[in-house]
């Protein structure tokens, strides 16, 4: 472009040369020189800013993947387990109804003893290890699934069954790095010898840790259980709430734009409608969850943490988006469409469904699944309308009243596992963010694979 | 509730047939002599009989809601609703004949229906406004406005109801300190990226670099926040705060404005992008020719000519930043507190509506109802930046056009 930037000029003379020398245009002076320096300096710093921006993301990438893959496994013990009548079913009648009056901590006595019999058997020898030591190997949730087990089956009774069950937290975390032996040894609910007891049981394969399907099924559980939590619930929730924000958003916010930018007269009531939009796009977030709250909540008195609240709270936060995406997709059709449909005689509301909405249609669905992206994140709104309350029961199904039970949101879920004491929930909420990561790199990849497909240069 | 669904259903489609065979029947089996085609009798027809019960049940379920006895009037509610629809059936479908302009008439409606639409997002903007008013006022009866906006302790008392000192000026000192230090990295960053991209990139790199910096754009903000918290938080104490005497909390200032200037970073660079390409050519062949250097060019002609638009674009991001929710609940803190150390842990006023509203709330007690006025000055604060901001973009696009 320039000589300054002329690659090929020869070495530079001395620096020391005075000002209004003679001067050659194939050799660059001092000031030339500094020139190019900073053009490459600029230049470098341009490079530097997109190189720390793709450092950030890989490094939020590489520690979300470090924290969270290890969610996706979960240490299992299976060893035989007799199912001991007297203690299940000490009137001996084999009567569910008196079966189910033996509570779930009376389990424990037999995983014990089977755990202690696999002891005696293969000859482990560990020192110090007690009867707490060998219980606390298994996650409260284990009883629970035993008991469940046997009250569904009452032949099991007086049977020896193979059983695989879940360990608890901590044994889990001897084989994630988050328990060492010196921290086994400090933490009140382990100790060494589990530590030891543990490594031999995974040595003779009776634990062993392996992918996990109940942490994307199974429902949150309390505290003193992380190793049972999973994102049943919440994948519900947000699935019930995308469903409204699909059935809502969409019909309403192409709508708006359909009027916006094929009817709309230029008037007063237009320019209100469109300024009210745009600013719209820019509120906060958490401001849509104290509308939800106020008016949809205190006013109109639905349930709280209820999904249809959600929903209709993300529909009201993606309308923008749709309406301002769609009117995009609009405006790209053009005029000539419009006119040939026009000049054979066709209605203006015939030109817009029959010509200019299909032409449209890519452009449409595209900003509708970014829309429904960003409605899948949002985490602010829904905190406000008591979404971050502890569910334990799955929803109903939509034709039965699901929309107003309980539930939880995916990044909610999220918040809420970070609120929690016990380390392991942490690990757990990277494993969530992974499962809502997935989903959005599907709905992105979606779009992108859309707009690639249908779009079209005029 | 699904029968309704399916009662209304049927309506529709049983009216859309009734029309259409009307129609075709009134001109002897020559369509030719109608005025519309025969769909649209059917739509007037399906339209007229379903409008009428479908806004009153909507109304009656709207109502239901409230605590004004509705409920109690459910039959008569019944009939009445089947009441509109037949009359509305039989209204429409005598209304047939060939001269009966029914495309006019269903487009008409249709074009009400997209207005009705339209109309949704003003309702919702006066939703938030009077919600965010009622509920304010409600507080400021029992607090007194003079110690929320020029209050300089926030100490809410979650069992000591009506004692606390709910003073906004922590927060807001919290907010504007996080906003700027976010700034203070999204801008340079996102603007050297913008400029790299659109005066030096191949198209080949620019194909590469755009989705990257798109997805950053899509990650949500709890993604962020989780990285404040697990990551970045600890990493800062460890290396920084604790080594230089600072503060010893993963939870500050630093570690909050700081994610969220990674946040910011494509938000930035993209609106800048579009701003420097709105720039005409003219200008950096002008400047080329006389032979200035690129990046000459750049630094005297294309920034000056874009800056409008890139301080635009910065007000924008800064809207964003004090709106900004998850990353500061889960990286800034919650103690109200006014300082100058960026290691400090501070809180922002979306983590105190946040902090108010969830829990166990009373719809009474000042320290719930403190939320809505935090609400409040949140809404005002960016509504007045996003407005200041586009109207120096609109400015600033009309310059060039």
């Amino acid at each position: 472009m320039t000589d300054a930037t002329n690659p090929h000029a020869p070495a530079a003379p001395a620096a020391s040369e005075p000002r209004g020398a003679r001067k050659s245009l194939l050799v660059l002076d001092e000031r030339t020189k500094r020139r190019n320096r900073a053009e490459s300096r600029f230049k470098a710093y341009g490079i530097g800013a997109i190189a720390i921006a793709a450092l950030a993301l890989l490094l939020l990438v590489f520690t979300v993947l470090r924290d969270g893959l290890p969610a996706f496994t979960q240490t299992f013990v299976s060893v035989p387990v007799y199912i001991d009548p007297a203690v299940v079913d000490p009137e001996g009648n084999r009567d569910p109804e008196e079966m189910r009056r033996v509570i779930t901590t009376q389990y424990a006595p037999l995983l014990v003893g089977a755990v202690n019999n696999w002891i005696e058997q293969s000859g482990t020898q560990i020192e110090g290890l007690t009867n707490r030591d060998v219980a606390s190997i298994f996650s409260s949730r284990a009883n629970q699934d035993l008991r469940f087990r046997v009250l569904n089956d009452p032949e099991l009774v007086g049977q020896t069954i193979d059983v695989n069950m879940l360990a608890a937290s901590r044994i889990d975390g001897m084989f994630k790095g988050r328990v060492t032996e010196a921290i086994a040894a400090i933490d009140s609910r382990t100790s060494v010898a589990q530590y030891q007891l543990a490594h031999a049981m995974q040595e003779a394969g009776t634990l062993e840790t392996r992918f996990n399907w109940h942490f994307i099924t199974r429902a949150d559980a309390p505290d003193n259980m992380p190793e049972a939590a999973g994102l049943g619930v919440a994948l519900l929730g947000s699935l019930y709430m995308m469903l409204t924000v699909l059935l809502l958003a969409v019909p309403i916010g192409v709508a708006a734009s359909i009027y916006l930018e094929e009817f709309a007269p230029k008037n007063r009531l237009t320019d209100v409608i469109e300024v009210n939009i745009a600013n719209l796009a820019a509120v906060p977030s958490i401001v849509f969850g104290i509308l939800g709250l106020a008016a949809f909540i205190q006013f109109m008195h639905l349930p709280r943490s209820a999904s249809i609240v959600g929903g209709l709270v993300l529909t009201l936060m993606t309308l923008p988006t749709i309406i301002i995406s769609t009117r995009a997709a609009l405006k790209s059709v053009p005029p000539s469409i419009r006119d040939a449909a026009l000049g054979v005689g066709a209605s203006r509301m015939q030109t817009v469904f029959h010509h200019v909405l299909p032409l449209a249609m890519p452009g449409i669905l595209t900003g509708t699944i970014i829309g429904l992206a960003q409605a899948l994140g949002e985490t602010a709104p829904l905190l406000l309308i008591g979404m971050v309350a502890f569910v334990q029961t799955y929803p109903a199904a939509p034709w039965d009243g699901g929309l107003t039970d309980p539930a939880s949101a995916l990044p909610v879920q999220v918040y809420n596992w970070t609120q929690r004491s016990d380390p392991a929930f942490f690990e757990r909420a990277s494993g969530a963010i992974i499962v809502l990561l997935i989903f959005l790199l599907c709905m992105n990849v979606l779009a992108v694979y859309l707009r690639r497909k249908f779009e079209r240069r005029w | 509730m699904i029968y309704i669904f399916l009662i209304f259903a049927a309506l529709l489609a049983v009216s859309y047939v009734a029309g259409r065979h009307r129609a075709t029947a009134v001109a002897g089996g020559d369509v030719r002599r109608l005025h519309s085609r025969p769909i649209y009798y059917g739509w007037s027809v399906a339209l007229s009989a379903f409008l009428p019960p479908f806004i009153i049940f909507v109304l009656y379920a709207f109502g239901s809601l409230l605590p004004l006895g509705i409920t109690q009037y459910g039959n008569t509610v019944l009939v009445l609703i089947a009441l509109a629809g037949l009359a509305g059936l039989a209204f429409s479908y005598t209304r047939i004949n060939p001269e009966f302009r029914a495309r006019n008439v269903v487009e008409q409606i249709v074009r009400g229906l997209l207005l009705a639409c339209a109309l949704v997002a003003i309702a919702t903007t006066l939703g938030i406004i009077f919600s965010l008013i009622s509920e304010s006022a409600q507080f400021f009866r029992s607090y007194p406005w003079q110690n929320f906006f020029f209050g300089t302790t926030w100490e809410s008392q979650s069992y000591d109801r009506g004692m606390s000192q709910l003073g906004l000026l922590p927060l807001l000192w919290g907010t504007l300190y996080i906003s700027f230090i976010a700034l203070l990295f999204a801008v340079p960053i996102g603007l050297f990226a913008a400029i790299y991209m659109a005066e030096y990139a191949s198209p080949r790199v620019r194909g590469l670099v755009k989705p990257v910096v798109e997805v950053l754009a899509g990650i949500p903000t709890i993604v962020y926040g989780l990285f404040a918290l697990m990551t970045v938080g600890p990493l800062l104490r460890d290396w920084i705060a604790i080594p230089a005497g600072l503060g010893s909390t993963g939870s500050s200032v630093m570690t909050a404005g700081l994610v969220m200037g990674i946040m910011l970073i494509p938000f930035v660079s993209s609106l800048s992008d579009d701003i420097i390409n709105a720039v005409p050519q003219s200008l950096r062949d002008g400047s080329l020719g006389l032979g200035s250097t690129h990046s000459e060019t750049v630094r005297k002609v294309v920034l000056p000519a874009a800056l409008p638009g890139v301080i635009g674009a910065i007000l924008l991001a800064a809207s964003r930043a004090i709106g900004e929710t998850m990353i500061v609940v889960l990286g800034a803190g919650a103690m109200g507190t006014i300082s100058v150390n960026p290691f400090e842990a501070m809180t922002t006023i979306t983590v105190k509506i946040v902090g108010q509203l969830t829990g166990d709330s009373d719809f009474t007690s000042p320290e719930t109802l403190v939320a809505f006025a935090l609400g409040l000055t949140l809404f005002v604060i960016t509504l007045g930046l996003n407005i200041l901001a586009l109207y120096i973009v609109r400015k600033y696009r009309e310059q060039y056009e």
